[in-house]
């Protein structure tokens, strides 16, 4: 470019512009969250990492050394039934921390969303990027708590894909429906309430969530197995389950699958009418 | 008619709330020619950053049609935005980004490729002095600073339209300056600039044309020059008064040359024709009321916003 180039267009230029490609500002998007993500790497370890890291090491390493051990279901120990659940928590939670945390702050606070609402796509566009690249901050998060979970207990796990086609049609599916669960909380609660949010909408989806026992066993427990239905972490688990350890109990394909198809379109479609009542007046 | 850079025409913007909500905007007419830097004039509340988000895409316009750089804004918001550069009033700057990515990324999301988005932050940090923070995140910025690059990044994708929400609102008078000479060498290219102020000196000196609104309408719209000859006053008074009363004002009224006399909070105002002989006549009226002060001043912008309003504008 030369030195002569001036900041506005030159007037000649014609008045009403093409229209613009929104894949690209997708895409510039996308990289936006990329770079920042990238910069933030540590943080992003540490965070996914440390509730599964002492939940295994307590539960499944200390524990049978002390002479407290949990039996597990069937052949299979306790350390197995935690694999699917804690992947599953760190996938769900990826949405929270990755979405819904930070756009609450930036829809109330710093407004540091601002410029990329003013980006050439539809506000549609810009709120479905969120979902999208927390998708792959999601898969990002089961890849890193995967390891953890399988070589840290002392009993042996026993996992056993049959199916790669199911294990990653459900961590997409997942990892979707946790992108856009974020979304939702992320448009629907100020930053102050995030707390809040916290201790009653977090705290039950995880000990609800089938993570540390599968749904089957909930039938000596029939309204309680009825109610974990409206929890979309119920079907992450399941759906990791029936990928990762299909010797333990775990309900129908058709069954997760569906419903995580539901909530996935389900949130995406509440987030993305909540962003745009948000940022247009 | 040459088409306008922005036409605003019979807006009207009712915010939802109770008791019928808010009607910020009522029935507001503008045109902005092509190249021209025009001001909206008013107080808090006025309805100034209500018209902006309208032209802007980001607040929907009860009734009226909009375009900017020919494009509705309400019919088609993604093209209405791929023209034009905003700077709001926040100063929302990507905090996780260091100054250089700000201005990259922006160029990213205009469809820029890398090469390019890159040379361009490269040559914006250069031209609005900010080279030296390039790899600085915004949050250790001064106010005049950060809003130098939320300048630059309106602009970098070389909008025709530039937006400016109280672009020196909170900035100290160097910063000030700063961002004029900024938003003058941008006319001088000629960008089209809308931007609001409640400085009157803002407007005065920066704008080629004014319009003052007051709750969502618009009272007068004009050059700064041909606005402030207006109100026919040649010298503007500030009395001040222990006293004051009907005989007072009845008095100041009946000087020669005075063409108006609005009572204030310590006394009056007072339009004339001219400053001379002014000071010892009013000096003179007010023998034995207590004179405690008298100023005299050009006719300015404000004392338009007086005249239509009654108000004044707060400084
Ligand atoms: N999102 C909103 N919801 C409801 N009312 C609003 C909203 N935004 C602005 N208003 C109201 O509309 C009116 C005009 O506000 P606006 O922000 O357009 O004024 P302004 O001229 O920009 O004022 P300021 O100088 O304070 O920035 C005000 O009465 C304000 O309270
Ligand atoms: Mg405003």
């Amino acid at each position: 470019m030369s030195t002569t180039e001036t900041l506005a267009a030159p007037p000649q230029a014609p008045a009403a512009p093409a229209r613009p490609s929104y894949a690209r500002a997708f895409w510039g998007l996308m990289l936006r969250d990329a770079r920042l993500l990238r910069r933030d790497l540590f943080s992003f370890v540490v965070r996914t990492i440390m509730n599964p890291l002492f939940f295994v090491f307590i539960f499944t390493d200390i524990m049978p050394k002390i002479g407290q051990n949990f039996s597990g279901v069937g052949a299979a120990n306790f350390a197995t039934i935690l694999v699917p659940g804690l992947v599953a928590i760190a996938i769900l939670f990826q949405g929270i921390m990755a979405v819904a945390m930070p756009l609450s702050i930036e829809l109330s606070g710093t407004h540091e969303i601002e410029d990329r609402l003013m980006a050439p796509l539809p506000i549609a566009w810009t709120a479905f990027e969120k979902i999208f690249f927390s998708v792959f901050q999601s898969i990002l998060a089961a890849l890193v708590v995967f390891p953890m979970v399988y070589f840290i207990p002392a009993t042996p796990v026993h996992v056993q894909v049959a199916s790669w086609w199911l294990l990653a049609v459900v961590i997409v599916l997942s990892s979707f429906t946790a992108g856009a669960l974020g979304l939702t909380i992320g448009t629907l609660v100020k930053p102050q309430q995030i707390g809040m949010i916290f201790a009653v909408v977090v705290t039950p989806i995880i000990f609800l969530g089938c993570v540390y026992y599968p749904w089957a066993l909930l039938g000596r427990v029939k309204w309680l197995q009825i109610a974990t239905l409206a929890n979309p972490l119920v079907y992450v688990s399941e759906g990791l389950r029936a990928a990762l350890t299909p010797a333990v109990p775990h309900m129908p394909a058709w069954a997760f699958l569906a419903a995580l198809v539901l909530s996935a379109a389900g949130f995406s479609w509440w987030g993305i009418a909540g962003f745009r009542r948000r940022v247009i007046n | 008619m040459p088409q306008a850079a922005i036409e605003v025409e019979n807006l009207v913007k009712r915010y939802a709330g109770p008791g019928g909500g808010v009607l910020a905007v009522d029935g507001v007419n503008l045109r902005v020619a092509q190249g021209e830097l025009f001001g909206l004039l008013g107080p808090n509340g006025a309805g100034k950053s209500t018209t902006i988000g309208v032209c802007t895409t980001r607040v929907r316009p009860t009734s009226g049609r909009i375009r900017v750089g020919g494009v509705d804004v309400a019919a088609e918001p993604p093209r209405a935005r791929a023209g034009m550069g905003v700077v709001t009033q926040f100063r929302a700057l990507d905090r996780g980004a260091t100054a250089w990515e700000n201005l990259y990324f922006h160029c990213r999301y205009f469809g820029w490729p890398a090469a390019a988005s890159r040379r361009r932050a490269d040559e914006l940090l250069a031209q609005f002095q900010l080279a030296d923070r390039r790899d600085a995140t915004p949050e250790a910025f001064s106010g005049g600073m950060a809003q130098r690059l939320q300048i630059a990044r309106a602009v970098a994708h070389r909008p025709r339209v530039l937006f400016l929400d109280e672009p020196t609102a909170g900035l100290d008078p160097q910063s000030r300056m700063a961002v004029w000479d900024l938003v003058r060498g941008l006319r001088a290219e000629g960008m089209t600039v809308l931007l609001t102020t409640h400085y009157i000196e803002e407007a005065e000196r920066l704008c080629d044309q004014v319009a003052i609104v007051d709750h969502g309408k618009i009272l007068v719209c004009d050059t700064p020059a041909r606005l402030k000859q207006s109100t026919g006053a040649g010298a503007v008074a500030r009395v001040s008064v222990e006293q004051t009363g009907a005989e007072l004002e009845a008095r100041l009224r009946a000087l020669p040359g005075v063409t108006e006399v609005e009572p204030t909070a310590e006394g009056y105002r007072l339009l004339a024709h001219a400053r001379e002989g002014l000071a010892p006549a009013v000096a003179a009226a007010a023998q034995g009321f207590g004179l405690r002060d008298f100023s005299l001043h050009e006719p300015s912008l404000e004392t338009i916003f007086i005249h239509l309003t009654g108000r004044e504008l707060r400084e």
